[in-house]
């Protein structure tokens, strides 16, 4: 008999959890439907919360001019100015006390400025911490003075207006773009998690895991058996959430989809290793979930999905170099914001690649042990 | 034809703790080529962990044991080739067809394509699941979803099959059923090893073995179990009564000096008693007592009785030795 022991039952078994994928509609529609349900949720979310900021003005200069320049920044319907001001500590007070997120403050020699053709700015301040709030402030801002200053370019009267801004709280920002990538990561994590440890836990509960620890199989020709199906699943999964991305949602992909394509093997890897080590903890599938879902909190709010890491206090940046999710969200970010390319991104995926093979292990030893 | 290897199952001093808790306790038996072998007890009693611990499922069981001649602490892998498992869960792919099934299974004992083509026609029509070839497993009765896990357990033709309460919450038709199945497997050769806590499928066994709190205490055929000198001690009888109302007669016989054990079986009572008296004493003490319809003959111990007197000895023994906690 041609019978590979290491890897024996792979076949069996990977034939067996296709049909049942393809027979179980519920995964599928886990597996598909549910990401594009979130994306849109959250993608929607993101895309209102940024309409009709809560802004103060503080008006030094009192002109026509000004009111004028005020006028457009409501015109647009990113900024609802909710209050007046009339000093420097009043605009920053409302802005800590949270009653406005924007302050703008137009300079008293604003008029006198543009009329003697000298440039001028606009003091921009804004909360930074919700950084989709910020990055849009800070760029209908700049859209809205740019658009001043054309404007005048055109009617010959030489002064610039600029929007100078200063971001309060947290200095980095971010586009709202951000926040699709790192989603796309967030969900494939949930997904795939969820999935493979619900069909081990399911086995075990319903008993067929006793009889596949009674066949003349290897654990790890159950364990690969298994996780090949999640993966190919996993692989489609990112493919059509990339695609909702990119064409539902216009975040355009500058880097090569190829290079993210293969970043994302060793990532799914990583998440399947974690989805084995709790299905041979969880007794059953609610347990199962639980555990799924406490992956998934340090992976929202450790990776720097949300928060910024370079703000985090120390340990916390510690903690999130041992999250898998991290580094996935960085190269996702990496190759669609900013076009990196193998060079730029190689450590982050060696660092998955040896943290699947970590997981891999581990799951396969806890295999080995795990009584039926 | 499968080669005599006698015996097929030996285990010496067989012993399986999880932590303090002792599951096994120093077990030894053989079951021999061919053999029906039932291994009976209550639940908890560790029928299920001495299967788990042959099939090669425990790997921390001291003591010997041996399947085909094979160690089941070093060969566990070439054991579990050659034989079958069914357990009281079905075990099946709820989502797959019968058919489907049954590929797995023989898919994972690594059998080869036109194997299954040879094995698969006989199997289906040993269990009759030919009309159901394409249906889902779930879509299945208790039944023929138990036929289905008996398929599965023997597509790859073990020479033993090891069976963990299969009859544990089907019909009465569906178990007779599974009995015959099971009879036509021994006949052609399969050692069949099925622990059960019905009293009725252990007497279709050639041979049972009672385990209780984690020790064997007997092995052997019925009637190898009936002259044990505990179940039937020296100058000791069993007698059926019928009697006017049985259960007001059973606590009138409870309490006489010379009747040691006594229960209601059906509409009579058996009872085992010194042999010095006589059933007319019996008699005679029931009428004085009012009932009457009395009939009294001695009866050969059923498995029942044998394993009440069995369990009663050890709880005993127990407590003379200081009242251990069970």
């Amino acid at each position: 008999m041609s019978e590979n022991y290491l890897f024996s039952g792979l076949i069996p078994v990977f034939k067996k959890e296709i049909l049942q994928i393809l027979r179980d509609p519920t995964t599928l529609f886990f597996a598909l439907f549910i990401p594009i349900f979130e994306m849109v949720l959250l993608g929607v979310a993101v895309d209102t919360n940024v309409r009709q900021i809560k802004t103060v003005v503080y008006d030094l200069a009192k002109t026509q001019e000004s009111h004028l320049l005020i006028e457009r920044y409501i015109n647009s319907d990113d900024f609802n100015v909710v209050a007046r001001v009339n000093s420097d500590k009043e605009l920053y007070d409302k802005i800590v006390a949270g009653e406005a997120k924007v302050g703008i403050k137009i300079p008293e020699d604003y008029s006198r400025a543009l009329q003697k053709g000298i440039n001028t700015s606009v003091l921009l301040l804004v909360d930074g911490s919700e950084s989709n709030v910020t990055s849009e402030a800070v760029n209908v801002s700049s859209a809205i003075t740019l658009q001043e200053s054309l404007k005048r370019i055109v009617a010959k009267s030489p002064g610039v207006v600029e929007s100078r801004h200063k971001v309060l709280f947290n200095p980095s920002t971010r586009s709202a773009n951000f926040f699709i990538p790192g989603l796309v990561a967030v969900v494939l994590q949930m997904m795939l998690i969820a999935l493979i440890s619900f069909s081990l836990v399911k086995e075990r509960e319903r008993g067929t895991l006793e009889n596949l620890y009674l066949a003349p199989i290897s654990p790890l020709g159950l364990m690969v058996g298994k996780m090949l199906p999640y993966g190919i699943l996993g692989f489609f999964e990112l493919c059509w959430i990339l695609l909702v991305m990119r064409y539902a949602f216009d975040v355009p992909i500058h880097g090569s989809v190829i290079l993210l394509l293969i970043f994302s093997i060793p990532f799914i890897l990583t998440i399947l290793g974690m989805g084995l080590i709790i299905s041979t903890k969880a007794r059953t599938q609610s347990e199962a979930m639980q555990m799924a879902m406490s992956t998934l909190l340090p992976a929202i709010f450790l990776s720097g999905y949300i928060f910024s890491l370079d703000n985090m206090p120390k340990i916390f940046w510690l903690i999130s170099r041992f999250i898998p999710t991290t580094y996935y969200i960085d190269t996702l970010r990496g190759i669609i914001l900013r076009g990196a390319g193998f060079n730029h991104l190689w450590v982050n995926g060696a660092v998955m690649l040896v943290m699947g093979l970590v997981m891999l292990l581990l799951a396969s030893l806890r295999f080995r042990q795990s009584n039926v | 034809m499968i080669n005599t290897i006698d015996p097929v199952i030996s285990t010496k001093d067989l012993t399986i703790k999880f932590g303090k808790f002792i599951a096994v306790n120093k077990v030894s038996f053989q079951v021999k080529t061919g053999e029906i072998f039932g291994l009976l007890g209550p639940n908890g009693s560790g029928k299920t962990t001495i299967i788990k611990a042959l099939c090669g499922l425990i790997t921390h069981a001291t003591g010997e044991g041996k399947i085909l001649g094979l160690d089941i602490h070093k060969d566990s892998f070439k054991i579990k080739k050659r034989i079958g498992y069914m357990s009281q869960k079905f075990s099946l792919y709820e989502e797959l067809t019968v058919n489907e099934n049954l590929d797995f299974y023989a898919g994972i004992y690594h059998m080869k394509k036109d194997q299954i083509k040879l094995r698969k026609p006989e199997v289906l029509e040993l269990t009759g699941l030919t009309p159901y070839l394409e249906r889902r497993a779930g879509a299945l009765s208790g039944g023929w979803k138990q036929r289905l896990a008996l398929g599965c357990a023997i597509i790859h033709e073990p020479e033993v099959l090891f069976l963990d309460e299969p009859t544990a919450g089907i019909d009465p038709v569906a178990r007779r059923a599974l009995w015959d199945l099971l009879f036509k497997l021994s006949a052609n050769g399969i050692t069949i090893f099925v622990t059960t806590h019905y009293m009725d499928e252990a007497e279709r066994c050639r041979r049972v073995g009672y385990i209780y709190l984690s020790n064997l205490i007997a092995v052997g055929t019925v009637d190898e179990l009936r002259t044990l000198p505990e179940v039937s001690p020296v100058g000791s009888t069993r007698l059926e009564i019928l009697s006017s109302s049985p259960s007001e007669a059973l606590s009138f016989i409870k309490d006489l000096p010379y009747v040691w054990e006594s229960t209601i079986f059906g509409q009579s009572i058996h009872i085992l008693c010194e042999k010095t008296q006589s059933s007319s004493k019996l008699k005679e003490d029931l009428e004085t007592a009012g009932f009457t319809n009395l009939v009294i003959n001695p009866i050969r111990p059923s498995l029942e009785d044998i394993f009440v007197t069995l369990t009663n000895n050890i709880t005993n023994n127990i407590s003379l030795l200081g009242g251990t906690k069970l």
